[in-house]
C-alpha cells in the first residue's frame, strides 16, 4: 500500500515548527509537513472534523501563513502598483481579496488586504511567504515600511456555531455581533490583543483571528473548551474550501493563470479594469477584452470514485482540460473538482469525461460554491 | 489459517491455494476515512508487487499490491455501497479481494503476525 497523490510542497532545509506545535501534539494531531512547517493534517479523522465544521465549529490553526503590515508616505499609491485593488474603496477595518500578478498577469499569490488606522494589513499564503515578501519588497518604494508580523499567530474559528463560541469569551469596545461578514475590528481574548474580523476558508459564518504567538495555546484552549469547538485539521480546511467553491493557490492558482481564466475578476475591482496601473495589467486587460480560451470551472462527479489533480478532463475524445483540485465532498456524499476546461465545455450542465488511471469518470460542470456559503452579511 | 504481511501493510489469509488480501489495521488509520475502492476484475492475473486495487481516502488514493502471484477470483462487492468497511473491519468484513496463488514460495518472504506488530511498533 502507498500513497500515490499526497500533497507535497517545496521542502525547505529544516521543517520549522509553529507557535502551536505542542499544543497540536498534545491534541492528538498527526503532523506533516506543509508549507516548510510541521502541522495536522487531522485529529480524529478528515470526515468526522468537516462535518463537526459545518455542523458546529472547527478552530483551525493557520500561523503558517504570512502577515505583514505595510505602510508608510504614500503606502495607498504605492500598493495599487502591485494590486488590482481599488483602495479608494476599501473602507477601513474590513478585509477584501487581492492577489499579487506578475508582468505577464500571472497570479504569484491571492491574499487579503485589510486597512487599519495606519497602514494595510495583508494576509498571505504560507508557502508562498516568502517569494512575496520579496516580491513586494523589490516593488514597493523605499520610503514603504513591509513588516512581517512573524511573532503573531493566526487561527480561524469556521462553522454555524462560531459566533456563539467566541463571542462568550471576547471582550471590546464594542459587541462582536458589530461585525457582519468582512467586517474586522480590535477585540480582547484571555487577556491579549486579537485582531478579528468575520471572515475565512470554509463557506461557513466564522473568525480569523491574528493573536500574539505567545499568547496562542492559553487562547486556543479557552476555543477549544467551548463546547461547540474542536480542533480541525489541514485535511478538513481543504475538502471545506474545495465544497466551498475557493481556490487552493498552488493548485488552483499559479502564475500559469491570471484572475480572467481563474474566474476571479471581482478581484480585479472595477476602476482597476478601466484604468490599469498595476503589474500585470496588460495582460489581464487584454484577457478581459478577447477573452481566455480556458476558464476554472466546478465538476461534480458521478458515482463515488475521486478525481484528483492532474486528471485530464474529455468531452468525447478531445482532451478538453485539466483538474487542478479534486476530492470527495463529505457534505454532498460524491466526488467535486476544480478544472480548467475549454470555453466551449464550460457551461454548467456540460457532460463530461474524467480519465483516472485509464477509466472515464462521468462529471457535469457545475456552478460553484458546491456547498451554499452560509456567511452572515 | 496462516496469515501474512507485508511491510507495504496488505495482509493475506491462505486456505490451500487461494489466498484473501486486505490492509491491515495500521494501515486504515494512517488512510483514514475511506470514501471508494476500485475493485479488481474476476480473472485478472497480477504478479507480486502489482497494484490490482486502489483505496481512496477523503486525503488521497493509494494503491494495494498484491502480496504474491496469482489469479484474482473475488472481489469484496459489499465495499461498493460500504467502503467504509475497511475503516471500520479492515482484517476481516473489509477484506479487498481473493486470488488463486500461483507460487506458493512467494509466501516465504513475508511476515507473521509477531513480526509484523514488530515492524509496525518501530515505524
Amino acid at each position: 500500500m502507498s500513497e500515490a497523490d499526497d500533497q507535497t510542497e517545496d521542502q525547505p532545509i529544516e521543517t520549522l515548527t509553529l507557535p502551536l506545535d505542542a499544543w497540536h501534539r498534545e491534541k492528538g494531531g498527526r503532523m506533516v509537513e506543509f508549507a516548510g512547517y510541521w502541522m495536522p493534517v487531522q485529529y480524529e479523522g478528515i470526515m468526522a472534523e468537516h462535518l463537526w465544521t459545518r455542523e458546529s465549529a472547527g478552530l483551525f490553526d493557520v500561523s503558517h501563513m504570512g502577515q505583514l503590515f505595510i505602510s508608510g508616505e504614500g503606502v495607498e499609491a504605492a500598493l495599487e502598483a502591485v494590486l488590482p485593488i481599488d483602495l479608494s474603496t476599501l473602507k477601513p477595518f474590513g478585509p477584501r481579496y487581492s492577489m499579487l500578478l506578475d508582468e505577464q498577469g500571472g497570479i504569484l499569490d491571492d491574499l487579503m488586504v485589510t486597512r487599519w488606522s495606519s497602514g494595510f494589513y495583508l494576509v498571505v499564503n504560507g508557502a508562498t511567504k516568502w517569494d512575496d515578501i520579496a516580491h513586494l519588497r523589490e516593488h514597493l518604494p523605499d520610503e514603504i515600511t513591509l513588516t512581517h508580523l512573524d511573532e503573531s499567530a493566526l487561527l480561524a474559528l469556521q462553522g454555524p456555531k462560531a459566533f456563539a463560541a467566541l463571542e462568550r469569551v471576547v471582550s471590546g469596545e464594542y459587541p462582536l455581533s458589530a461585525l457582519t461578514f468582512m467586517k474586522g475590528g480590535q477585540f480582547k481574548l484571555a487577556g491579549a490583543d486579537a485582531w478579528i474580523s468575520r471572515s475565512g476558508y470554509t463557506g461557513e459564518d466564522g473568525f480569523e483571528i491574528s493573536i500574539p504567538a505567545e499568547n496562542a495555546a492559553e487562547i486556543a484552549d479557552l476555543l477549544c473548551a467551548q463546547p461547540e469547538v474542536k480542533p480541525i485539521g489541514l485535511g478538513a480546511r481543504d475538502s471545506l474550501r474545495l465544497e466551498a467553491g475557493l481556490p487552493l493557490y498552488g493548485h488552483d492558482l499559479s502564475p500559469d493563470h491570471s484572475p480572467v481564466d481563474a474566474d476571479l475578476l471581482f478581484a480585479v475591482n472595477k476602476r482597476r479594469r478601466s484604468e490599469g496601473g498595476f503589474i500585470g495589467a496588460e495582460r489581464v486587460l487584454r484577457d478581459l477584452a478577447d477573452g481566455t480560451p480556458q476558464v476554472r470551472v466546478g465538476l461534480a462527479l458521478d458515482g463515488r470514485q475521486a478525481a484528483r489533480e492532474g486528471a485530464e478532463v474529455y468531452a468525447g475524445s478531445d482532451k478538453v482540460g485539466v483538474l487542478t483540485s479534486g476530492g470527495f465532498s463529505p457534505t454532498l456524499g460524491h466526488p467535486i473538482a476544480m478544472a480548467y476546461v475549454n470555453r466551449a465545455q464550460a457551461a454548467a450542465g456540460t457532460a463530461l469525461e474524467i480519465d483516472v488511471r485509464g477509466k472515464r469518470l462521468a462529471a457535469t460542470v457545475v456552478p460553484m460554491p458546491f456547498v451554499p456559503h452560509r456567511y452572515h452579511r | 489459517m496462516p496469515r501474512y504481511f507485508t511491510q507495504d501493510h496488505e495482509w493475506i489469509e491462505v486456505d490451500g491455494d487461494t489466498g484473501t488480501v486486505g490492509i491491515t489495521d495500521y494501515a486504515q488509520g494512517q488512510l483514514g476515512d475511506i470514501t471508494f475502492v476500485e475493485l479488481p476484475e474476476t480473472g485478472t492475473a497480477v504478479k507480486k508487487g502489482d497494484a490490482p486495487c486502489v483505496v481512496d481516502s477523503v486525503k488521497a488514493a493509494s494503491d494495494v499490491y498484491a502480496p504474491v502471484s496469482g489469479t484474482v477470483t473475488d472481489a469484496n462487492s459489499a465495499l461498493a455501497d460500504e467502503p467504509e468497511l475497511v475503516n471500520s473491519d479492515p482484517e476481516n468484513g473489509g477484506w479487498l479481494f481473493r486470488l488463486t496463488l500461483s507460487d506458493a514460495t512467494e509466501l516465504d518472504g513475508l511476515m507473521d503476525k509477531a513480526a509484523y506488530d514488530a515492524y509496525v511498533a518501530g515505524l
